[in-house]
């Protein structure tokens, strides 16, 4: 040990620089943000929960090509369709297991009508598993609600697509 | 017989009187810790119950108090149950001697200090007893260091104490007050503040010589096994230890109620807030340690206690006892 180590070890000169690094760093702003009041910044392509999207009529974009469910890596669609009376093809049935779901993001891209898509919400915790059986009135429902945003998501993203 | 029922009720009363500001500054001081810790790591700290965060710890109390007490059935019962009440009871009776100002204390006894050291040693038994009981490796391996620890470092912390009632002359907490009207102790003796600092760090079991509950090792330690009630308890237990300990440091070594300087406007402060000052004072530094560094290897530990700190507070105590000799400075009490 050289002279100015044990200079260093008897002074408690690094602790003591601690300290002041500990009082000085408690002034400064905190880096985390109040969750559940604040919420970080999310990207266009947020791969969050699922929703089926609807024209500007209100007609369903779904035609049941079923290419999300044959691309789906965990296999968590299942999709049932029939002719309509119009003569154009729909789904009867749109299932997604969101606990099978791997939010991959190979659905919304294999789309061809742009109809399922993932939005920017995470925050759809359930009590039960149940709850997380997704049919297509709640996709519908998704889709509905925070449409807004996933046509300005979607318009953002498009340069890159 | 009414007479006794009387003096009973009365000293009930008093004791309330110490008991329930303690377990309340109790829950107030796990708050502080974790925000300060908070805030140094940038990080907000429990700001959601109540204002800042403020009745967090009550919270947590209810929650305890709702949780299931879980009892090994390999573990000793009755020692098990027991482990948590002697270390809660012990952390708090010792309170009994602190005196808040020269009227405010419970048991005005003339062997304060030594009341003082004699408890917080007994600290130790809650917690062997806690990790025997278990009869699981963790909470055995943790009691073990624990208790390996918390000896160690009474033995330089005992030391300290006497530096500190050389220059006192006196075993009672008042007297060692009021001999620091001149100058306290801190000044003349800080080396010993110091050294008294760290080993209270490693009497309470704080980081960085919380080795008793490193949890990468040791899951919790001692605790593992505690679930509910009986865990909380130990957690009150501690942090009403480490509360002790800042008082003793304040009492032996920053002037108890004293005011810094005794002039008009200063002095003005009730005593009992300059007592509550200084114990703040050493929380917070116990809280920005805990912040701050990294936990010591076992070996390490070791060797700070019995290879640097006794020979050294036992160098200062030699030092104290021919500076006082050599200028006639001896206490001249009443003996």
């Amino acid at each position: 040990m050289t002279l100015g180590r044990i200079f260093k070890t008897i002074f408690l000169v690094e602790f003591v620089k601690g300290l002041l690094m500990a009082i000085k760093e408690m002034f400064k702003k905190s880096k985390t943000v109040n969750y559940p009041f604040e919420k970080g910044p999310i990207s266009p392509r947020m791969r969050g929960e699922h929703a089926l999207r609807r024209y500007p009529n209100g007609e369903e974009r779904c035609i049941a090509c079923k290419l999300c469910e044959a691309v789906c890596p965990a296999q968590a669609i299942t999709i049932e369709s029939t002719e309509r009376a119009d003569g154009s093809r729909k789904t009867t049935r749109y299932d997604i297991d969101m606990l099978k779901c791997i939010y991959c993001g190979l659905c919304q891209e294999s789309c061809p009508v742009e109809a399922i898509v993932q939005g920017p919400n995470f925050e759809f915790a359930t009590e039960t598993r149940e709850e997380l059986y997704y049919n297509k009135q709640k996709l519908l429902d998704n889709g509905d609600r925070w449409e807004s945003v996933l046509a300005k998501n979607i318009k953002l993203d498009k340069p890159y697509r | 017989m009414f007479e006794y029922i009387q003096i009973l009720g009365q000293e009930v009363y008093k004791i309330l009187f110490v008991l329930v500001p303690i377990l309340v500054s109790v829950a107030m001081i796990v708050w502080l810790d974790r925000r300060v810790w908070g805030l140094v790591q940038k990080r907000k700290g429990p700001n959601v119950v109540g204002p800042f965060g403020l009745l967090q710890t009550l919270a947590d109390a209810l929650k305890y108090i709702f949780k299931e007490i879980i009892i090994p059935a390999s573990a000793n019962k009755a020692v098990f149950v027991l482990a948590p009440i002697v270390t809660m009871t012990l952390a708090l009776v010792a309170w009994a001697v602190i005196p808040m100002s020269e009227e405010f204390v419970l048991a005005d006894i003339n062997v304060g200090v030594l009341y003082l050291f004699a408890v917080s040693s007994l600290g130790v038994y809650g917690i062997i007893m806690g990790g025997w009981a278990s009869n699981s490796k963790y909470p055995f391996l943790g009691a073990i260091r624990s208790a390996a620890q918390m000896v160690s470092y009474e033995v330089s912390i005992g030391i300290i104490i006497i530096n500190v009632l050389l220059c006192v002359g006196s075993l009672n907490l008042k007297d060692i007050v009021l001999a620091q009207n001149d100058l306290w102790y801190v000044i003349p003796l800080f080396p010993m503040f110091v050294i008294f600092f760290i080993s209270a760090l490693a009497e309470t079991n704080r980081p960085p010589f919380d080795l008793p509950e490193a949890e990468a090792e040791l899951v919790a330690g001692y605790q593992t096994e505690y679930s509910g009630m009986m865990y909380a308890m130990f957690w009150l237990g501690e942090y009403a230890n480490i509360l002790l300990m800042c008082a003793m440091g304040s009492i032996l070594f920053l002037g108890g109620w004293l005011p810094i300087i005794d002039i008009y406007p200063i002095n003005l402060i009730p005593a009992p807030i300059w007592m509550i000052i200084k114990i703040l004072f050493l929380f917070f530094l116990f809280a920005l340690i805990k912040a701050i560094v990294p936990r010591y290897r076992y070996d390490q530990l070791m060797r700070l206690g019995w290879k640097i700190f006794l020979p050294f507070s036992l160098l200062y105590l030699v030092l104290t006892a021919s500076f006082l000799f050599y200028f006639d400075k001896l206490p001249k009490g009443n003996f």
